[in-house]
């Protein structure tokens, strides 16, 4: 167990570092230096120009721009944002909070909803519910996240006045109310984003409880939980459920992509405060360390959520410990 | 051929694949055939008093705040939409085929540098690689565009070709093939590569919607299409200034993908139940 665990830890790391390459390489594969464009949306002149290149190192061979990049991240220094002058590192901590409640959010809708309703379908397999289901969820699997946010915020938002369409927060909120007004503020604003990214997210958890539990469903030891008499809820939830849970936590690791990038939409359309948001406007400003910046920790907490999601599963089934 | 054809046909026969593929039809039907019987999708007739106009019996899906017809873009649009996704998913699965055979055949140091940049490719997400070289570009043409939407899907195809390579080698009929002489191509083309094209199939499908999200998602960064060429993704961003008065502009082409998307994707499911039905 422990062999395995330092062996899998080790290739998170190899995966990290050849993802930081990748990242760093990429950057540079576009025509010119990071730099070549700015000129074009602000009055720069040549000689300002060639002054940010030598701030940002770019006059130096890419070998050594390499080198630095990496001495920096070592003290936690990912370079500085053109865009707003300041650390990405600090930028990118202040968006965290927001980032992590929002996908906090979507994670226990995906968890909770999609799980019952994959565990739903399951039991009534080929039934009217399980294909009407089955249809809706890969709908919402079809489903543009950028396109389903902006129709909620139209409808529910700007048409029928329900719930707020942008932001984290009501500027005209009085800052000296009370911390229960603030966070059912929050509350409020939360909704449609979370919505719409679990909306699109969530068929995969459904999908693939469905199948994990149509697997257990089929071996003996449920047949001798009905044979004993057990309750049915007893029978699907205490002795089906409990083996069927594991194979989807390592989905995990795989649709976390999925929602990193779904929130990167998201949070563009309804201006939610967090990191695909930044990212976004990394992108517009040709800003090319923050853009740097969050794609790297993207790809961290990917990869972390699947070495996760493996030393989860290893902990709960033994079976995988051991073999 | 029959290893394509086979889950084709038993695709067919399902009712989500049928479904599938008729709509998918339809739609490919419409965007190929209808422009030169709609009008013009770049015209702006009467940016004045024809802009914004409700869907009507002259515009059935309306016009946009520029009174462009949204019909014709929508059509002409999704016409880029699916050539891009059918050559990058083309260009995808090439690569993929390719790496996988190459590290499930030699093995060794060559599989494992190849996995490692695999798993690294995979950390960070799809939409990230692309942003990185985008963002610093010129406007992108739209070869370079399904260049670069190929080049970025191949790495989980890669993953499922090696499986089954390794899986594949160990049959006695690959150890026969060796065992008489044959050259690493033959084998590798006689052998291997026909057993994948299976699994190829299924990437292949699910590969289009994926694909025809994906490049929705960068037009509407601006990214991808360049306006003022009509694309799904742009007419949504273009729309978004306009949702309270104007909404059918970004209604018709945010539909146009969920149809496009789910027909592709209902396809891929029941061509994936063919292959490994243990999935259903």
């Amino acid at each position: 167990m422990r062999r395995w665990l330092l062996h899998r830890t080790a290739q998170a790391t190899v995966t990290l570092a050849i993802a930081l390459l990748l990242i760093f390489f990429l950057m540079r594969l576009a025509p010119g230096d990071p730099l070549a464009r700015l000129s074009e949306d602000r009055p720069l002149t040549p000689a300002q120009i060639e002054a940010l290149r030598a701030r940002f190192g770019l006059d130096r061979p890419v070998g050594a721009q390499f080198v630095s990049f990496v001495g920096g991240l070592a003290h936690g220094d990912l370079g500085t944002s053109i865009q707003y002058g300041r650390p990405v590192t600090a930028l990118v901590s202040e968006r965290i909070p927001a980032t992590l409640l929002l996908g906090g959010t979507v994670l226990l809708l995906n968890f909770t909803v999609g799980v019952w309703l994959g565990v739903r379908q399951a039991v009534r397999r080929g039934g009217a519910a399980d294909t009407t289901l089955t249809l809706l969820s890969l709908s919402a699997y079809a489903t543009p996240s950028f396109w389903l946010g902006l129709v909620l915020a139209w409808l529910v938002g700007v048409k029928w006045h329900l719930l707020p369409a942008a932001g984290m927060e009501d500027p005209l909120l009085d800052p000296g109310a009370g911390w229960v007004a603030h966070a059912a503020d929050v509350g409020r604003h939360l909704v449609l984003p979370a919505l719409t990214l679990s909306i699109v997210s969530i068929a995969g958890t459904m999908r693939y409880q469905r199948s994990a539990m149509l697997e257990v469903l089929r071996l003996p030891y449920i047949v001798t939980a009905e044979a004993k008499g057990l309750p049915t809820r007893a029978v699907i939830w205490q002795h089906a459920w409990r083996n069927a849970f594991f194979p989807v936590l390592t989905l995990f690791g795989l649709w976390l992509p999925l929602l990193v990038t779904g929130s990167v939409f998201v949070e563009s359309v309804f201006a939610w405060p967090g990191l695909g948001s930044l990212a976004v406007g990394a992108v517009g400003y040709r800003d090319y360390p923050l853009l740097m910046g969050t794609s790297l920790l993207a790809a961290a907490v990917v990869v972390t959520a699947s070495l996760v999601s493996d030393l989860a599963y290893a902990c709960l089934d033994p079976r995988v410990r051991f073999s | 051929m029959t290893v394509l054809l086979e889950p084709l046909r038993h695709a067919w026969r399902t009712p989500r694949g049928r479904a599938g593929a008729l709509v998918l039809l339809v739609i490919a039907t419409v965007v190929i055939f209808s422009p030169p019987f709609l009008p013009d999708p770049l015209a702006q007739p009467d940016p004045i008093g024809g802009a914004s106009l409700a869907p009507s019996i002259t515009h059935p899906f309306g016009t946009d705040q520029l009174s462009r017809d949204v019909l014709s873009r929508v059509a002409v649009g999704g016409r880029v939409s699916l050539v891009v996704a059918v050559i990058a998913v083309g260009l995808s699965l090439t690569l993929g085929a390719l790496v996988g055979l190459v590290a499930g055949y030699w093995g060794g140091v060559v599989d494992a540098a190849l996995m490692r940049v695999v798993d690294a490719a995979l950390a960070v997400p799809r939409l990230f690689l692309l942003l990185l070289v985008l963002a610093m570009s010129e406007r992108v043409p739209v070869w370079a565009l399904v260049l670069l939407i190929g080049a970025t899907g191949w790495f989980g195809t890669s993953r499922i070709v090696r499986a089954e390579v390794l899986r594949l080698r160990e049959e006695s009929y690959v150890r026969a093939s060796e065992a008489l002489g044959a050259s690493p191509r033959r084998v590798i083309f006689r052998h291997l590569l026909p057993n994948t094209l299976g699994p190829l199939l299924v990437a292949a499908t699910l590969g289009v919607g994926d694909v025809i999200l994906l490049e929705a998602g960068l037009s509407f960064l601006g990214l991808g299409i360049q306006p003022p060429a009509p694309s799904w993704g742009g007419m949504i961003l273009d729309a978004r200034e306009v949702l309270v008065t104007a909404p059918w502009a970004g209604l018709f082409p945010g539909v146009a993908i969920v149809l496009t998307v789910l027909s592709a994707n209902l396809i891929g499911d029941a061509v994936r139940d063919a292959v490994d039905p243990r999935g259903a």
